[in-house]
């Protein structure tokens, strides 16, 4: 356990270090600049600023200069916020953009997971055929044409919920998370489904049935270990979607979360404060992909002893 | 003595997955509907006297009405939008099954070479597709699109360079089971090199696996491309795309939805046919499966 968790954490500083490259050399190899899009600046003026970031220096001694920084937890200022750093932008908006987040994945997990059980049990049931339907709608209806219909309806005409924004509601928060876990119910449903028939099928759950035990015991302690595996497995891709969608979500549903600033941040060259969020991202994704691999790990003993 | 019983029709692999493939009503009325709108998105908009970039400001803001010329009315700057969405989906498929195709081809060549070399360079390769998939893939797709200086041809490199990465994985898997088979080792035995094996045995016999993984590869290719030019990263006005039409219609959705819907209607209903067909691809490929 302890060899698997260091090989995890070196593959996750690798990765993390691959991507802080990338991003940073093609961020400043793409044409433009921070200061480019503005009125007209006199030289010198514009020169004094650069010196301000540090954007006068060679490239090789900034990427240096900002890695000796991000290894001390400093992101640097954000050059489109003055007067506020990267680290202050990230931690304001990541309470917004972790309760959406991690809300959109246990309803997703929850919702999948049990219409996909459902389904499987009763195949070609109601429940069965509007698992499938939700599933099919979820992944051929892209969020941001299901949010925007979901505000006209269930916003302007029906009046139940409000169009957007961060009220002290808990109201505020149903349509964003509904939109951003729709797409992983519908994938999460057809993985549990999938694997739940496969499993049933298994020779250990027919003993299971010979020897007596109820048909929902072997369903709840037997079947649903090996149902649940592949969605285990889906995980980290699951946060990589949810990450996607936050970015739109945010935009649409006007939330103060991070997400929101990405798109921004990139068109406006803005470096530090692009540089952070992907730091922030990154990690998030790989601490997911290490929680799933345990998690795998600790529910069949097959990925334990590979 | 006369031999009654006659030996069954030699009949190829590839054929009976066809044939199971065209017992699927689902899949194959999608095949129709996506051909129907492929070729309405080419040819349409040729009916129409104005290109969807014309903007005739004496037709402002037109509502539906199918017997005027402008069938589904017109924008706020009197562009048709018919016209537009026709305009939009020839962008959206064309780079939606070019980009498929060449991430294909790319995943499957990395995915064989990996696979059948084997050893260090194996690893290696294997390693570099690891780290890039711990990558944010949305936030490598902005960057790149950036990089590339907007546009067109940007944004069909950066969708491609961030889909390879699971048909090379897969590839990989079934390369290296083939590397070990008989008739590589005949090949090898006869005098082929390395990369004659890989053109000419290797990748034909991944090939049904990669056009169930690659028909995946088309909705995704369109989705992210549309993604992308609703947050006004990737095809920009006064071009249409789909992503950027959807873009424009929930910005004026709460006074006019006919905007939305008539593009959005237009994208679901090709993502719709590409799942159903390559769903139905995938059952009729591998029966197992379902």
């Amino acid at each position: 356990m302890l060899r698997f968790l260091t090989t995890r954490a070196g593959d996750g500083i690798l990765t993390l270090a691959a991507l802080v490259t990338l991003t940073f050399f093609v961020m400043r190899l793409a044409p433009g600049g921070p200061f480019s899009s503005n009125r007209k600046i006199s030289p010198d003026i514009l020169a004094n600023i650069e010196a301000t970031y540090h954007l006068d220096e060679p490239l090789l001694q900034q990427f240096l200069r900002y890695v000796w920084g991000v290894v001390r937890f400093d992101f640097g200022p954000s050059i489109r916020f003055r007067d506020y750093s990267v680290a202050d932008i990230l931690i304001s908006g990541l309470p917004y953009s972790l309760t959406i987040g991690l809300w959109a994945v246990l309803v997703a997990t929850v919702t999948g997971v049990t219409l996909g059980i459902l389904g499987a049990l009763k195949r070609n049931s109601i429940i069965d055929y509007s698992a499938g339907v939700i599933a099919v709608i979820g992944i051929a209806v892209p969020i941001f044409v299901l949010a925007p219909l979901m505000q006209v309806y269930f916003a302007l005409t029906l009046r139940w919920l409000p169009v957007g924004g961060w009220g002290d509601s808990w109201r505020n928060l149903v349509l964003p998370i509904v939109a951003l876990s729709l797409p992983n119910i519908a994938y999460i449903s057809r993985l549990t489904r999938a694997a739940m028939i496969e499993t049933l099928r298994e020779n250990y759950i027919r003993t299971a049935m010979a020897k007596g035990i109820g048909g929902r015991r072997v369903v709840w302690n037997h079947a649903l270990t090996g149902a649940v595996l592949p969605v285990v497995a889906y995980l980290g891709p699951a946060t990589a979607a949810i990450i996607t969608g936050s970015i739109v979500i945010e935009t649409i549903f006007a939330l103060p979360g991070i997400g929101r600033h990405f798109v921004d941040a990139a068109l406006n060259r803005d470096y530090p404060l692009v540089m952070g969020i992907t730091i922030l991202y990154g990690g998030f994704l790989i601490v997911f992909n290490t929680l799933a691999d345990i998690l795998r790990g600790w529910l069949d003993p097959r990925v334990r002893n590979e | 003595m006369s031999d009654t019983s006659l030996a069954p029709i030699p009949q190829s692999t590839l054929s009976l997955q066809m044939g199971r493939f065209r017992q699927n009503r689902l899949a194959m009325a999608s095949i129709v509907v996506l051909t129907a709108i492929i070729l309405a998105c080419f040819i349409g908009p040729f009916f129409f006297p104005f290109t969807g970039e014309d903007a005739d400001f004496d037709a402002i803001n037109l509502g539906v009405d199918f017997t005027s010329i402008h069938l589904f009315g017109t924008d706020n700057f009197g562009r048709d939008l018919l016209v537009r969405t026709l305009e939009g989906g020839r962008v959206s498929l064309t780079i939606g099954f070019l980009g498929a195709v060449v991430a294909a081809i790319i995943g499957v060549l990395y995915g064989a070479i990996s696979g059948f070399i084997g050893g260090r360079i194996d690893r290696i390769m294997m390693r570099l597709v690891e780290v890039l998939y711990g990558f944010p893939y949305v936030i490598l797709v902005i960057l790149l699109s950036l990089l590339f200086g907007g546009g067109n041809l940007a944004l069909f490199a950066a969708i491609v360079f961030t889909l390879w990465l699971t048909p090379a994985v897969i590839v990989r898997g079934q390369a290296q089971s083939l590397a070990r088979r008989e008739f590589v080792e005949a090949a090898r035995a006869g005098g082929m090199t390395d990369g004659q094996i890989i053109v000419t045995h290797i990748v034909p016999n991944t090939l049904s696996t990669v056009i169930v993984y690659s028909s995946l590869l088309v909705p995704e290719v369109i989705l992210s491309e549309s993604f992308l030019s609703f947050l006004g990263i990737g095809i920009k006005e006064p071009q249409a795309s789909w992503g950027n039409l959807i873009q424009s219609g929930t910005a004026a959705m709460s006074t006019d939805i006919r905007l939305l819907l008539l593009p959005a209607g237009m994208l679901a209903t090709v993502l719709f046919c590409l799942n159903f067909i390559a769903d139905g691809l995938r059952d009729a490929f591998d029966p197992n499966d379902r």
